[in-house]
């Protein structure tokens, strides 16, 4: 697909797109009226932020429950490798903004929260110059929040979290952040491309978002491709096109590709020989047993060694947990030892089979889905690298996939 | 009715009474956090149950009727 949606108009490379030049090329933000929910179920839009939630779903339950509380638009983006949401914020801010107007209409949001990493200091400044573009009465309840940088910090209840109690943890579901309870109401959390897409479904509808997807997947996707390519980065894709395509788009491989890492650190690596064919959708991944996730591609060259590199995320998501559950703190913190120590070749001999028994064992043990996301990758790795895992010889320091 | 048993992960504390009164259904991990049975609890067992709900002493463990739904 040559034409682009979210990130068509002007050059990509003459930054963010002021509101004047927006309206011209799309139009004035359109009513919500009762259609818009129709448009964004018959859409099959789904959340853009890792889990692929139906948005419909999520809209009727806020909807369902009263509505009134904060619309976050979620730009926290605390995955490492992914580029996608501040990429987005920074090029076509008043689109993520149309989105969040409109969804915040939709779902009777009482104000509208910008929340944006901390460490995303392009994506703010953006963002907080496009509201002031805006007209006052848009958006009078706006306002900017700093997501702190931390991987559980998107995490939609950390977020909800941060603004009800100044701390950026997850909490216990139910009630999730959608069905409000506890005495706080029902507050909607979208990722700011989910928001974007529903900015140009509100504009030309459902049946034309679906114009776009292959293999039966519907609409673009926002792809960071990362790790041994020519042109690393953010790139927009039709929904269920193939991981070589996508290899293709970013100007191929650099190197021998051996393993592929699809849906980021809580995603899969995938030995190459699978992985070339697979289509980039959220549904038909899942049905694969695998993820998008927050639509991360990491290409692992051969030269680089896939435990090691398994080793080095682990001890990453390990010390990103929030440390409120016992199974994620204790069980995450010894999954990264025991895999550094086979990194290291170091390892003890019942090692292996304890890395196999604990990612059994701690996932779906948290308040949120971190020892799931953690252990779900430690298993695929310990299927795509099963060979290495057995022997695995004492080198240290490969380089990022 | 058919019930659940369900831990507020973020409340336990792993002391483990839960897992000494309602062996058939709890274990505890390497790190003494529980690990529930999936499914639901036996009738036979509901009382049982019960007494561990009751007993957690962090108010961590609850029985519940409605399972959790899909979420996001």
């Amino acid at each position: 697909m040559s034409r682009l949606r979210l990130l068509s108009g002007p050059d990509l490379a003459a930054g963010s797109e002021a509101l004047n030049a927006h309206v011209q090329r799309l139009g004035p933000l359109p009513a919500v009226g009762p259609g818009l929910f129709d448009s964004v179920e018959r859409s099959g839009l789904t959340g853009r932020g890792g889990a692929a939630f139906p948005v419909a779903r999520k809209w009727r339950a806020v909807s369902a429950a009263g509505g009134g509380g904060a619309l976050i638009v979620n730009g926290a983006e605390g995955e490492p490798q992914s580029f996608k949401d501040r990429t987005l914020m920074s090029l076509r801010p008043h689109l993520v903004l149309d989105g969040a107007l409109l969804a915040a209409r939709a779902v009777r949001a009482s104000s509208v929260v910008l929340y944006i990493g901390e460490e995303h200091r392009t994506a703010q400044v953006t963002m907080a110059r496009a509201v002031a573009e805006r007209p006052e009465h848009e958006l009078r309840h706006g306002r900017v929040v700093l997501a702190p940088a931390r991987y559980v910090a998107g995490e939609s209840s950390a977020a909800v979290n941060l603004l009800n109690a100044d701390i950026a943890s997850p909490t216990t579901r139910p009630p999730s952040p959608h069905e409000g309870g506890g005495g706080r109401l029902p507050t909607l959390v979208q990722n700011v491309e989910t928001l974007a897409q529903v900015a140009l479904i509100a504009r030309y509808g459902a049946d034309w978002f679906r114009l776009a997807g292959r293999r039966g997947a519907a609409g673009t996707i926002l792809m960071t491709v990362a790790g041994a390519v020519t042109s690393p980065g953010v790139v927009e894709v039709e929904a269920g096109i193939s991981v070589r395509e996508v290899l293709e788009l970013a100007g191929g491989a650099t190197q021998q590709v051996t393993a592929v890492l699809l849906g980021g650190y809580f995603g899969s690596w995938v030995d190459a020989a699978s992985a070339w064919d697979l289509p980039l959708d959220a549904s038909m991944l899942r049905e694969r047993g695998l993820t998008l996730g927050c639509g991360v591609v990491g290409f692992l060259p051969v030269t680089s060694c896939g435990v090691c590199e398994t080793a080095r995320i682990m001890e990453y998501l390990a010390s990103e947990s929030s440390a409120q559950c016992g199974p994620c703190f204790f069980g995450l913190r010894a999954l990264a030892t025991t895999s550094g120590r086979i990194a290291q070749g170091i390892a003890d001999p019942g090692d292996l089979a304890r890395l196999e028994r604990w990612s059994r064992e701690v996932r779906g043990r948290g308040a949120c889905h971190h020892p799931d996301g953690a252990a779900g990758l430690l298993q695929s790795a310990l299927t795509a690298f099963a060979t290495e895992f057995q022997s695995h010889p004492a080198h240290m320091g490969s380089q990022v996939a | 009715m058919s019930k659940q048993l369900a831990i507020d992960r973020i409340r336990c504390d792993g002391r483990g009474m839960c897992a000494e009164l309602l062996p058939e259904l709890i274990s505890l991990d390497d790190w003494g956090y529980p690990m529930i049975a999936s499914g639901w609890v036996p009738d036979q067992l509901s009382a049982q149950a019960e007494r561990a709900v009751r007993s957690c002493p962090v108010l961590a463990l609850a029985l519940r009727s409605v399972p959790v739904p899909e979420d996001p």
